[in-house]
């Protein structure tokens, strides 16, 4: 394990960024959010950004292709380029864990290429949770907030950092910046490891459990009364989709140019009313079906295709951002519950 | 500290559910924290004694759901703080639900708090309390922070612009009055920059944006039953910016669409995702109408005809406005 003070972390910001992009959390009037490291920039303090972290691999919007008229003649321009490695900072374990959910979509066969060369040319340098929220349950989803995984893995107390390498690449990385960090003998992080799980019991949802839930729960929730009261009340916005790490729907659509042809990806939400729309219509008529659809994909529908893996890591960014305060924890909590839900 | 207590609205609401005078009540439901409020629907006053609650993060305006509500049988009982009555009766001036199938229980209200304000002064919140001019803030791991309540409030709280009731049926307590609040004085800070100085400030703010809709949604001036931006037939159907003007042409139409209708209830920036003072776009509008018009609030009364829609001789000539606007610049 490598240690830097903190007064120097911005020398090994500075040595990061003279090899690589560096993306890290800093400050804005609208929170926390991954902007590009140039000196001057602070690392926040806050538990987590705004937005996820998934933006570095499924950005909001992106060019997939052009093509371009002349006269009855259309080409077809690849717009795609070799990323270059870039290094993300202070990612929490649960975004990290994000990334493990959107593989499973993006790299499974036919593989997603855009995705696939971001992934490729990415370094994970992850963050220990040293102080998590109330909206936090990550660890309903077995997700350890005080052993987050990645490329290294560091730890932040009031006067250093402790990084810690995972993978070879990460190591690489240390090896680089040596000259600026000395060894440590992981006491420290240890130390905040224990503090962070002697936390993990405070949090109020560290109860929350989705044994419940799973690949084979289709028939015994989706015709459930509960989902009318759940969802009555809810705007049909997309700010849970949008803010949430693992939500990986996007449309396709061509803009005209007026000279060509822009083909572009976007995110999607299933809260949209014309979310998935065919010739026939919109399959999911009513909001009712359109939360259910979020919530059973996060519960169901992705664990019965992903060997039991559910779709939350349990960041509690929706928690926080619900306009109308509805979230997965309720869905859990009043589906799960069954015949005792009126306890 | 509300006035009035979630007990008073409980026995309140069970009366008119017993005598028949409604069916249903659309009020708030607890959460998981004590700032996660959820607007629910309670048939039985044992329902409402398990989850009905009423405190200070019951700031969402339940007038807009009345558009929903009144398509079903039977009549909604609804409780309306003071401002939430002015998008009440401007939803009313645009024929949008059946005010027979309402029963309005006016309610006082002493502001409600800013969630994002809470978290900013305390890591993890075990709970909140509000001793009146103080709130105190139970933190997870840190104990206690006690901070002024005033600085807890919203924009559009710290800047209340009524605290009178403007419909109702019923009157829970003493009705407020009309208050000259300095909501404007954001505003004139923007018009007072230079045009380059405002375009900065905006596009820094709206640069955020995710185009998740949330202030569209949650809007009382925006019932569109299908919104030009959800239509793929209307050829500006988008769910993500083709350049980078895209966000701010989504914000300044929805601005436009709404002046002379938006009641300034602040919705739209309480639910922002991301923070954006998207309150201001409506309030230049409303400034400007002021001051070329006379003075305006939409939703005072019933019926109004808004200064936009409505000719008069000494309306100022669209040249003329346009000059007063370079003079504010």
């Amino acid at each position: 394990m490598r240690k830097i003070s903190l007064d120097r972390i911005n020398d090994l910001f500075a040595a990061i960024a003279a090899e690589f992009r560096l993306y890290l959390p800093v400050d804005t009037n609208g929170g926390a959010r991954y902007e590009e490291w140039a000196e001057g920039k602070i690392l926040s303090d806050e538990l987590n950004t705004v937005r996820s972290a998934k933006d570095f691999f499924f950005p909001q919007t992106e060019n997939l292709m052009d093509f371009k008229t002349e006269g009855k003649k259309i080409e077809i321009v690849d717009t795609r380029s070799e990323t270059e490695d870039f290094v993300i900072f202070g990612v929490k374990a649960c975004d990290v864990r994000s990334f493990d959910v959107l593989d499973r979509v993006f790299l499974a066969e036919p593989q997603d290429s855009f995705y696939k060369n971001r992934r490729e040319h990415s370094l994970i340098l992850s963050m220990a949770c040293a102080k998590p929220h109330e909206t936090c349950f990550c660890t309903t989803f077995g997700i350890d907030p005080s052993a987050p995984m990645g490329d290294i893995v560091c730890y932040k107390t009031e006067d250093a950092l402790y990084m810690d390498a995972k993978t070879e690449k990460g190591a690489a990385l240390l090896k680089k910046i040596e000259s600026i960090t000395v060894e440590d003998n992981g006491e420290a992080a240890e130390k905040q490891k224990k503090v962070i799980r002697e936390r993990l019991e405070k949090l109020p949802l560290h109860n929350l459990t989705a044994d419940r839930f799973g690949g084979d729960k289709t028939a015994e929730f989706f015709k459930a009364p509960e989902w009318k009261e759940l969802s009555a009340s809810c705007l049909g916005c997309g700010t849970c989709t949008f803010v949430c790490p693992t939500c990986q729907c996007y449309d396709i659509k061509d803009f005209n140019t007026g000279h060509g042809i822009k083909r572009f990806r976007c995110w999607d939400s299933c809260m949209y009313s014309e979310f998935t729309k065919m010739s026939a219509g919109q399959p999911r008529l009513t909001q009712l079906e359109r939360f259910r659809q979020r919530f059973m994909h996060k519960l169901v529908y992705f664990p019965a295709n992903n060997d039991g893996m559910f779709a939350c890591v349990g960041c509690g960014r929706c928690l926080s951002k619900c306009p109308i305060q509805m979230n997965i924890v309720k869905v859990m909590k009043t589906l799960g519950k069954g015949e005792e839900k009126n306890v | 500290m509300q006035a009035v207590t979630r007990e008073i609205l409980i026995n309140k609401a069970a009366e008119l559910l017993g005598n028949g005078t409604v069916d249903r009540v659309f009020g708030w439901k607890k959460g998981e924290f004590s700032y996660d409020v959820t607007p629910a629907l309670f048939t039985t006053r044992e329902a409402m004694d398990a989850d009905f609650v009423f405190g200070d993060f019951c700031g969402a305006n339940f007038s807009k759901y009345l558009v929903a509500e009144t398509r079903k049988e039977g009549k909604v009982l609804v409780f309306l703080k003071p401002c939430d009555t002015y998008s009440f009766n401007q939803l009313l001036t645009e024929h949008r639900f059946d005010r027979e199938k309402v029963y309005v229980v006016g309610i006082p209200c002493s502001g409600m708090l800013d969630t994002v304000k809470i978290k900013a002064v305390a890591e993890g919140i075990a709970s909140v309390e509000d001793n009146g001019d103080r709130v105190t803030v139970h933190s997870l791991f840190d104990g206690d922070v006690t901070v002024s309540r005033n600085d807890m409030l919203p924009d559009r709280c710290k800047n209340c612009k009524s605290k009178k009731h403007v419909a109702y049926d019923e009157l829970i307590g003493e009705d407020g009055e009309v208050i000259d609040s300095g909501r404007f004085d954001e505003v004139e800070k923007l018009e007072k920059m230079t045009p380059d100085e405002r375009f900065a400030f905006w596009q820094n703010e709206l640069s955020r944006c995710i185009r998740c809709n949330a202030c569209r949604d949650v809007c009382p001036a925006c019932t569109c039953e299908k919104c030009v931006f959800d239509n793929p037939d209307s050829g500006v159907e988008n769910k993500a910016a083709a350049n980078s003007f895209e966000e701010k042409m989504f914000h300044i139409i929805r601005a436009f669409h709404v002046a002379g209708r938006c009641t300034d209830c602040g919705e739209c920036s309480r639910v922002c995702p991301q923070h954006i003072p998207l309150h201001l776009l409506n309030r230049k509008f409303i400034k400007d109408i002021n001051e070329f018009y006379g003075d305006y609030q939409a939703g005072a009364e019933v019926g109004s005809r808004a200064p936009l829609v409505n000719y008069t001789a000494d309306d100022p000539e669209p040249a003329e406005a346009v000059e007063r606007s370079h003079h504010d610049a």
